[in-house]
């Protein structure tokens, strides 16, 4: 056992690849690995597939979220639409002209404001601006609008109706 | 020895190098076509679903005929046949 040994130490086990043939293992599990990363990018996509078909429409209750003339204007309010916890903020642009937004920036979340200065909404984590008028990304690094709370006026009452897209 | 088997190993190993770029042009364009295809997802633009993923799918193919490639040849180069 012991002359066995000192013939065949035990790393030659370990490791029983001859010096010539280390490239090629090498290469051979780089190659291992990038198939299996594109099986990843593919298992990615069939994900997203599934979930598409898994959508279903979203149904939405109108609220009240306002009364005209309950803010001044280049005033802002902040709702909560459609459920509680998807925080929204309403903005006065004119005399009878509201808009409204999700408040969440879509690039990683972080609740826009708005800035009369500068008449836009603006994400103070990572300097994403979003146009006030149709809520387009005007700068920075989030690459979708923000999704939009339509109103509807129904007497004095603002009335959220639903979002676009629709969430 | 002769030398024909090391410049069947060199050959050998010049084509798996190539594969293995090509391998890794076709991971960075499933890359790219994954992270665009969840963006047009959570902007509620499903339409896009569907052919991203048949695309997708052909190029996991190509990527697997290329991984059975290199094995062959690293069987070849290594066998001698």
């Amino acid at each position: 056992m012991r002359d066995q040994l000192e013939k065949e130490p035990l790393w030659r086990d370990e490791f029983s690849i001859s010096k010539g043939d280390e490239r090629y293992v090498g290469r051979r599990q780089l190659a291992k690995f990038l198939t299996l990363g594109s099986l990843g990018m593919f298992a990615g996509n069939v994900w997203i597939l599934v979930k598409s078909w898994l959508r279903r429409p979203a149904t939405y209750t109108p609220a009240t979220v306002a009364r005209a003339g309950e803010i001044p204007v280049g005033g802002v309010k902040l709702f909560q639409y459609p459920a509680p916890g998807n925080q929204c903020i309403m903005v006065r642009t004119a005399e009878d002209s509201y808009v409204a937004y999700s408040q969440k920036c879509t690039h990683l979340s972080c609740a826009v404001y708005y800035s009369p200065a500068q008449d836009r909404l603006e994400c103070p984590c990572h300097q994403g601006y979003f146009s006030i008028r149709d809520g387009s990304v005007l700068q920075g690094p989030p690459t979708r609008p923000l999704p939009r709370v339509l109103l509807d006026r129904r007497g004095d009452d603002l009335v959220a109706i639903r979002m676009e897209p629709e969430l | 020895m002769p030398l024909y088997p090391d410049i069947k190993k060199g050959r050998g190993l010049t084509a798996i190098d190539a594969v293995t770029s090509i391998l890794v042009l076709l991971l960075v364009i499933q890359m790219w076509l994954l992270t665009a295809t969840l963006d047009a997802f959570l902007a509620g633009h499903v339409e896009t679903a569907t052919p991203a993923a048949i695309v997708s799918g052909i190029l996991f193919v190509a990527c697997f005929l290329m991984y059975r490639f290199v094995t062959h040849v690293d069987h070849q180069a290594r066998t001698g046949r």
